[in-house]
């Protein structure tokens, strides 16, 4: 019974979703289109490998990850400072989460898009975008494994009257700290995706060649970035993957 | 430092890392123009500040309002649409990729062309995954023009893959006996699907789907900024003509809608293990 109301809401949210759009299939599925699209894509072949344009990709491929890799970092800073009293039994708990909540629910390309007004075009703008969205994600999950560490190192220190730093640095940090490694290391694999769409609006790296050389219909051009684009998640990939391995060795 | 007790037998390895870690970030800040004192100079804090006061109030007048709800509704729309015919894609990939499904794997090992084909099936899902939905937006936009049907179709394709290698994982990562007994009984592929693999694993893909909307909602978002439409257009608009009270009331909207997301999402989940 619950099972049949709950496929008709369903069926009816997408009937009323297709019937308020008003979606072109016939402008796609046209001979029109289609050819116009066999076009573009066969346009892609052969991407552009010239080392003028090289020597523009890479630097581009570099910032991107440099962006990918300092946001994250900037993010676990952060979100350890958030996580620490949304991880308490206090008044920061309320205060701490919804934060967080706010922070992460905002994707990274609407921060950017904010931030480029506060900091003008550019990686700088990228990079704060990822660090605010990935601060709320890692943050919560931070404040998740802090508040399920095991408790026997932090009592043990607290009764030989240890202050709140020392018990935090030297008992709960240390415990948690290879699974707040390995949620950063995730969360990098994430944010070198984010990063390298995140120029679309002007925030810099290999985005912002894609939406310039695509914008002008250069397509071997943009077929290269798209290229490096791959390239550059399954680096970093296989780099988290590597890390995360070794760290729980 | 005299107090023995008080004294950090690691301190100097600490320093080291520290230090280390601090040469290792230098390169990454100077190659993301990371220069925080370009955020509080004269000229940027007029800009930033004109723009955060005009944060309040946030601008909630009849007119703009509709406006706001027809464009979260398109938001949604969008996402709805787009994980429905990225479904209908993943269905045929899963079932292509799924080796609990071979016939010839029954007797012994999975024949040579069978085995092929599953690989390439499960290709295609990670090349229509591995390609943002973004970039999928700005070829379609150049393609269909501005609109819905850009966007639509790159969640569509995007979340095709994605499904698709999920589902073939979560059928993989079950019990195959029931759906090999089946085939052993001269049951077609489909009926095997059909009888063992789906009742066994449905709540699991059914949440996993319902997980993948609430995700659908937030990239939906994403995709107006490219022109797909709904509340990301209309807030790149207003942030594009500095229209805080607009910006922040469309901001309010969107966290609602996806906290929305998120506690029907959780409910189904729940309701459906």
């Amino acid at each position: 019974m619950k099972l049949r109301a709950l496929l008709l809401g369903l069926a009816a949210l997408i009937v009323a979703s297709f019937w308020s759009l008003d979606l072109q299939w016939v402008v796609f599925f046209s001979a029109a289109a289609l050819a116009s699209m066999g076009r573009f894509v066969a346009e892609f072949w052969p991407p552009d490998a010239s080392p003028v344009f090289l020597a523009r990709l890479l630097p581009a491929a570099w910032e991107t990850l440099a962006m990918s890799a300092l946001g994250t970092l900037l993010a676990a800073g952060l979100g350890l400072l958030i996580a620490l009293p949304a991880a308490s039994a206090g008044l920061g708990r309320g205060a701490g989460r919804s934060l967080l909540n706010a922070l992460r629910s905002i994707p990274e390309l609407v921060w950017a898009a904010l931030l480029i007004i506060l900091a003008g075009l550019g990686p700088f703008a990228g990079t704060l975008a990822l660090a605010v969205h990935t601060a709320g994600v890692l943050g919560r999950l931070f404040a998740d494994a802090l508040e399920n560490a095991p408790p026997l190192a932090a009592a043990t220190l607290r009764q030989q009257g240890a202050g709140a730093v020392q018990v935090f640095a030297y008992a709960t940090l240390p415990t948690v700290l290879p699974q707040l490694l390995s949620y950063t290391l995730y969360r990098w694999e994430n944010n070198i995706r984010a990063a390298a769409v995140l120029g679309v609006v002007g925030a810099g790296g290999l985005g912002q060649l894609l939406a310039f050389h695509m914008g002008l219909f250069h397509m071997n051009k943009t077929a290269s970035v798209l290229l490096a684009m791959l390239l550059l998640v399954a680096l970093v990939d296989g780099l988290s993957v590597w890390m995360r391995r070794a760290l729980t060795r | 430092m005299s107090d023995p007790r008080l004294h950090d037998p690691a301190w100097l390895r600490r320093l080291f890392w520290a230090l280390a870690a601090l040469l290792l970030c230098w390169p990454l800040l100077q190659a993301t123009e990371f220069r925080p004192a370009s955020l509080v100079d004269a000229q940027a804090l007029r800009v930033s500040g004109g723009f955060l006061a005009s944060f309040v109030p946030p601008r909630s007048d009849a007119e703009f309002l509709r406006q706001l709800a027809q464009d979260s509704w398109r938001t949604v729309a969008m996402a709805t649409a787009g994980l429905t015919l990225g479904f209908v894609i993943a269905l045929p990939l899963a079932l292509g990729a799924v080796a609990s499904l071979s016939i010839s794997a029954l007797s012994g090992r999975m024949g040579r062309g069978a085995a092929l084909l599953r690989q390439l099936v499960r290709a295609v899902a990670i090349v229509l995954r591995s390609v943002p939905e973004l970039v999928w937006a700005l070829v379609f936009v150049r393609v269909v023009g501005l609109g819905p049907t850009a966007g639509v179709l790159a969640i569509a394709l995007t979340y095709g893959g994605m499904l698709g290698k999920v589902y073939a994982d979560i059928l993989e990562s079950g019990d195959a006996t029931p759906a090999q007994a089946l085939l052993r009984q001269g049951a077609g592929r489909l009926q095997a699907f059909f009888y063992a693999l789906l009742p066994a694993q449905a709540a699991e893909l059914a949440s996993y789907t319902v997980y993948r909307w609430e995700c659908a909602i937030r990239s939906s978002v994403v995709l107006g900024f490219v022109g797909a439409g709904g509340l990301g257009q209309a807030m790149d608009s207003s942030m594009k003509m500095f229209n805080g009270g607009e910006v922040v009331s469309m901001l309010l909207v969107f966290m609602l809608l996806v906290a929305l997301a998120d506690r029907l999402s959780r409910w189904l989940r729940e309701a459906l293990s």
